[in-house]
């Protein structure tokens, strides 16, 4: 606590002041109640009452002057806190060494800064114990921070788990924090305020089918054993990090598991809406049956491959490990025993181009 | 409170697409005009679904970094930011060059949304098109012994797609300050490939009306127009070609000087934005670049 903040203590309490276990109210003398011990005082005794509890003053000061009370913002950084957890001496306890969350791959840390205010750093989570990361402090750095991962790959989609780790924002203010969260996982905070307060507008897929127009109005023929497993590809844990809300429409829930993200998921995104155009041609093509010889292991290596494709995987089979199916050597291997120009153990993919 | 944001297309698989759309949008926040200023995509997050919720200002400018009006700039872009009631007579654009902004509401947010036409379609689009056959000649008067060359796509499926390449041929060509100005396409006649076929001038100014640099830009019209076989071995600038000498320029939407399109757009439609404009022409706002 500061006397600026002290003295906009006494200055707020004709008009009263309530806040997390603060209350002062009364134009001199003033009734002053903290963590519900209650006295009448003059205004010497208001500033010695409040001097003795420095943190409910600094604390009222952080949330109603400096962040300003009520929406998206302030609600994060109040959770951010645990604010509806523990009061707010436990809470300066826990401040002073720091308090931290995970939103989504990100670790949020909250500290008290000078008197009483907060400063947050952000990083990833798997750098929790680290130091040396390279430091940041200007929240717009964050888009291009994010934008490949640490393969060097593009990432189309802000949440999936494969944010790239190494940086830290050390020492922002909540305001530059909620902007650098936004930066990493846009419009996040803003969704899930909404389900916070029970107004989440969630659309379903064929809602958001329907309005679909030049080449995803197609979109809309995908079936629901289609439409689970577009989900199943693309919604899970392991692909994207928010928390699945919709579903085929109000009446009809998807099997499939909604994730467990701190965030929720309020409609198909554009890389599903995307992804579910190219499963509809390919839902259009009749199944064949084919015929063809391939040793048993040679058919589990068919599967194991396209597991590790499915699961990202394909990157840390070992160069030498010729049990792994998805192997290079072992791939490369069955492609020259099985594979001609024909296909797969010489069994044309279109018999009748073969018969012309 | 007064917040600006800038819509582009993104992509899925360019990490390069939004670059433009993020450089402007900083020149316009060094400026200091907008309280919040937010860059959204169809391709990318923040999508235009969810970025006018995450706004904390009442009044919202949206400016299109598109280049013409049509599908994307009337139906796709105002049907994600639930516009109510949009209609495409709003911009009272019968030529498809003219629109200027209309005054909506979201349905998911209490703000009142002015929707300003795209940047390809403003009249300054004209003088970005100049800023950057200066940039690529290196010479601030380039003009006269040149000729200028505005590529745009082109499509049949959308005739709007070619207007905002001719109506810029037709100012700068009236503006007399080439010695010879064409507007030429990639889809449509007359052809980029041919483009010293179109020119006396032995200096072409050759500058795409495009957004963002990418596959077209870096790798189609390069190639068609001879200025190399093989895009990966780079080419040089200006190229001989056909006893021509080509300045390719690259994307126009790159061009620093578009941070002023948006923020004309957005004043044209009732933004506060002071003296940030001159600023910006005067070339002190901050660097964007490609």
């Amino acid at each position: 606590m500061n006397a600026p903040q002290l003295d906009a203590l006494v200055a707020s309490a004709p008009e009263g002041v309530e806040f997390d276990d603060l209350s002062v109210s009364g134009e001199g003398p003033y009734t002053v109640s903290i963590a519900g011990d209650s006295h009448e005082v003059d205004e010497p005794g208001l500033r010695e009452v409040a001097g003795e509890n420095p943190w409910f003053v600094s604390n009222w000061y952080y949330w109603t002057r400096v962040v300003g009370a009520g929406g998206a913002r302030y609600d994060f950084l109040r959770w951010v806190e645990r604010a509806d957890e523990r009061d707010v001496s436990e809470r300066y306890e826990a401040l002073s060494t720091g308090v931290s969350r995970t939103w989504g791959q990100l670790l949020i840390t909250a500290e008290l800064g000078e008197d009483g205010k907060r400063r947050y750093a952000l990083r990833h989570v798997e750098n929790a114990e680290e130091s040396g990361l390279e430091p940041y402090d200007d929240p717009l750095d964050a888009r291009e921070l994010v934008k490949h991962d640490d393969r060097g790959r593009y990432r189309p989609l802000s949440t999936a788990p494969t944010l790239p780790t190494g940086w830290e924002f050390p020492d922002l203010s909540g305001e530059d924090l909620v902007r650098a969260v936004d930066f990493v996982y846009p419009a996040t905070v803003a969704n899930w305020h909404r389900e916070r307060q029970g107004e989440l507008d969630v659309t379903h897929f064929r809602e958001t089918a329907e309005r679909q127009s030049g080449i995803y109005e197609i979109v809309s023929q995908l079936s629901v054993e289609e439409l689970e497993a577009a989900a199943e590809a693309c919604c899970v844990d392991s692909q994207c990090l928010k928390r699945r809300m919709w579903d085929e429409d109000e009446e009809t829930e998807l099997d499939v598991d909604r994730g467990s993200g701190e965030f929720p998921c309020r409609e198909p995104c554009s890389l599903f809406i995307t992804a579910a155009r190219k499963f509809v041609t390919l839902g259009r093509e009749e199944t064949r049956a084919y015929e063809f010889e391939l040793t048993p292991t040679e058919k589990e290596q068919v599967e194991g491959i396209v597991d590790a494709v499915a699961e990202g995987r394909v990157e840390e089979v070992r160069e030498a490990d010729l049990n792994e199916g998805a192997n290079r050597y072992r791939a490369r291997y069955l492609r020259a025993r099985r594979m001609t120009e024909e296909g797969l153990s010489g069994t044309p993919t279109y018999p009748e181009d073969q018969e012309r | 409170m007064q917040a600006l944001v800038i819509v582009g297309h993104g992509s899925h698989l360019n990490p390069g697409s939004s670059a433009p759309t993020f450089s402007h949008a900083d020149t316009i926040r060094e400026t200091g005009v907008f309280d919040e200023v937010r860059e959204a995509f169809w391709k990318e997050e923040p999508s235009f679904r969810e970025v006018l919720r995450t706004l904390e200002s009442d009044e919202v400018y949206v400016v299109p970094l598109f280049i013409s009006e049509g599908y994307f700039t009337e139906r796709v872009i105002p049907r994600e930011l639930r516009l109510e009631g949009w209609d495409a007579s709003a911009w009272d654009s019968p030529d498809g060059v003219s629109a200027t902004h209309a005054t909506l509401r979201a349905s998911d947010v209490e703000k009142a949304v002015h929707y300003c036409g795209p940047v390809g379609t403003h009249d300054a689009m004209s003088d970005v098109i100049v800023r950057r056959a200066e940039t690529v000649t290196g010479d601030p008067e380039v003009g006269e012994g040149f000729g200028l060359a505005v590529v745009g796509h082109g499509t049949e499926r959308n005739a709007n797609s070619a207007k905002a390449i001719e109506y810029h041929a037709e100012r700068l060509r009236e503006a007399g300050r080439f010695d010879e100005v064409r507007a030429l396409f990639m889809d449509e006649e007359p052809e980029v490939d041919d483009v010293t076929e179109h020119f006396e001038s032995t200096n072409i100014v050759v500058v795409p009306l495009f957004i963002a640099d990418g596959f077209h830009t870096r790798e189609d019209i390069p190639e068609d127009m001879g200025l190399t076989d093989d895009y990966r071995e780079g080419y040089e600038v200006p190229t001989e070609v056909d006893g021509h000498r080509i300045w390719y320029s690259g994307a126009v939407g790159t061009e620093a000087l578009m941070a002023d399109v948006v923020l004309e757009r957005a004043a044209e439609a009732g933004a506060d934005v002071g003296e940030s404009i001159e600023r910006i022409r005067a070339g002190d706002a901050g660097v964007a670049g490609d």
